[in-house]
């Protein structure tokens, strides 16, 4: 699939742009500040319904703009899906596909699956364990939009659970018998909506092994493999999951009656996949910590590509985003970098000087200044 | 800001669900305009809707007596309870014609957020109809959201020790519709549910 076109209103720093593209290699090259990441950001939010730089919608919107409006054409096997996300800070956004409105723009998920590689993707391998859990969600969701839903309805629970928690915690400490009645539900509602997760990330962590660990190897010859072990707060050591989800619920209960007394002092859920983590390492050595920053961004670099060969396995070609990542890296990883994408059936790339760019993704060039786009 | 009972007015019917500032205004100027005898209808309505309506003794369905309709009625099979969350939730299943046992209104769903728990709803009350050993069946109809899911089994585990025969609404397809409209979480349901075609 690729992005032939893309429109944008009232986007970031756009007030209006319009662009044809073409599948193969594109290259936005300009000065910092000009809005180069803006634009892959937006195609990013076709693909995701979210933003990889930020964690709201609201600076999505230009300054002194109601809404943004995100427009962009899909061609995929030779037929083109139009979709429009309007961007409203504060209330609900609105989808269309092919100018039919849709009543939740969940429902847009799918058309476009896009790979995004950025400088933020270095906290891939030395961030918070909230950075690969969103790692692997996001994937999930590329993969089967459907687990857009029972990420939501996990959420959901889990508010549901902490808002209990919390006041039967301000209970316990005012010497009240705290008026868990309910715990128990919502306990079992956590195991079930958290073992579904659980077990679509332990599979996908199953799948993405291999692969990492071959890209890493076409990435550097230093170090590695990488090795990606995935830590549940249910059980310390990853041997004890089972792979069946009913299995998964009775463990999920089972370390909630664990960790009762502790979860209501401290008024929160202390168990479940939003305590989990993907602990990477490299020769034995936790990659977080122990890495260097060129073993770091390899790992990082391998995991998204390993998930750009699980999407392309799947059927076709993500969209692949490079977006300022050459000037991260020393020359070598560069080239290697640049000949592995270089044949997705669409790869974009941004970087604030033309000679960052290996020669091997020569492309169309546009050239981006102060809120315009041209191609040269 | 208006003068006195102007803004006062808009201030009490911006209190109302689903009415917005601009929608208060906008029926607060309407009200102004309106006859008087129009007004007075209404104010009427309020008021008597607060003194006669009370809630039925026995289900909590809203009632002009102290005990409902439907409680009253000796023909309803009083073995079967139908437990719902709200009043209209009574009417939307009686426009079925389906059911012909009694209900029970729960007064809302088990949600901690909103800071409602087991004992702000209506179920110590239906533990007493229970009780009695007359009722053989109790449908579950709270909504197919997680909170009515979360007081369902709720309600399934606290009366599990009595032996009754607890059932659960189905989940699924619109009758109508079209397979293809459906959204994943209704039609994996739908799967989950499906039933065998016997002839």
């Amino acid at each position: 699939m690729y992005v032939s076109h893309l429109q944008l209103a009232d986007y970031r720093s756009y007030e209006s742009v319009n662009l044809e593209l073409e599948p193969g290699i594109s290259t936005f090259v300009g000065p910092n500040g000009q809005g180069k990441t803006n634009l892959v950001e937006a195609i990013g939010y076709v693909a995701s319904l979210g933003s990889h730089r930020v964690a709201t919608d609201t600076p999505l919107v230009r300054k002194g703009a109601e809404r943004a409006v995100v427009r962009a054409a899909i061609t995929k096997d030779g037929q083109r899906a139009v979709i429009e996300l309007e961007i409203n800070p504060g209330k609900a956004n609105r989808a269309r596909l092919n100018r039919a409105p849709v009543t939740r723009p969940r429902e847009v998920l799918g058309f476009l699956r896009t790979v995004l590689f950025a400088p933020e993707d270095l906290a891939l391998v030395k961030g918070d364990p909230g950075e690969r859990r969103r790692f692997l969600d996001e994937l999930l969701v590329a993969r089967a939009p459907r687990f857009s839903g029972v990420r939501s309805d996990y959420d959901r629970v889990l508010k549901q659970r902490n808002a209990l928690l919390k006041s039967a915690s301000a209970q316990f400490f005012k010497r009240r018998e705290p008026d868990l009645a309910t715990l128990d539900v919502w306990n079992d509602h956590l195991a079930t909506a958290g073992a579904e997760l659980l077990s679509a990330r332990l599979e996908l962590v199953a799948e993405l092994q291999p692969l990492a660990a071959k890209s890493y190897s076409e990435l550097t010859t230093s170090g590695g493999p990488p090795v990606l072990q995935y830590r549940s707060s249910a059980a310390p050591d990853e041997s004890d999951l089972p792979a069946d989800r009913a299995r998964l619920a009775d463990l999920l209960r089972e370390a909630l009656a664990e960790v009762r007394a502790q979860e209501l002092q401290r008024g929160v859920s202390l168990v479940g996949p939003h305590r989990d983590d993907l602990v990477l390492s490299l020769d034995d050595l936790p990659a977080k910590g122990y890495a260097s920053q060129g073993e770091s961004w390899s790992c990082a670099l391998a995991l998204r590509l390993a998930g750009f060969e699980l999407l392309r396995s799947d059927g076709d070609d993500p969209v692949l985003i490079l977006d300022d990542v050459f000037a991260e890296l020393d020359a070598e990883r560069r080239r290697r970098l640049a000949e592995h994408v270089r044949h997705a059936e669409q790869v974009l790339v941004s970087a604030a000087v033309a000679e960052d760019i290996p020669g091997e993704l020569r492309g169309a060039r546009f050239r981006v200044q102060e809120g315009a786009v041209e191609r040269e | 800001m208006y003068e006195g009972a102007v803004q006062n007015l808009i201030d009490e019917l911006g209190r109302l669900p689903g009415v917005g500032p601009k929608s208060a205004q906008r029926l607060a100027f309407h009200l102004l305009a309106a006859e008087t005898a129009d007004v007075k209808r209404l104010v009427n309505a309020l008021v008597e809707v607060k003194e006669r309506v009370r809630f039925c003794a026995i289900c909590g369905n809203v009632a002009e007596e102290s005990e409902c309709r439907i409680c009253r009625d000796a023909r309803r099979d009083a073995a079967v309870i139908c437990v719902v969350e709200e009043s209209k939730d009574v009417v939307a299943i009686e426009r079925t014609r389906e059911f012909r046992g009694r209900y029970h209104v729960l007064g809302g769903a088990i949600s901690p957020i909103e800071g409602v728990g087991p004992d702000d709803l209506r179920i110590k009350e239906l533990m007493t109809r229970l009780s009695d050993g007359q009722v053989t069946e109790l449908i579950l109809a709270t909504d197919p959201n997680l909170e009515g899911e979360a007081t369902a089994t709720y309600l399934a585990r606290l009366v599990k020790p009595m032996g009754l025969k607890v059932t659960r609404l189905a989940s699924g397809l619109p009758v109508g519709g079209d397979l293809e409209y459906a959204d994943e979480v209704t039609l994996g349901r739908a799967f989950e549910g499906r039933r065998s075609l016997e002839f």
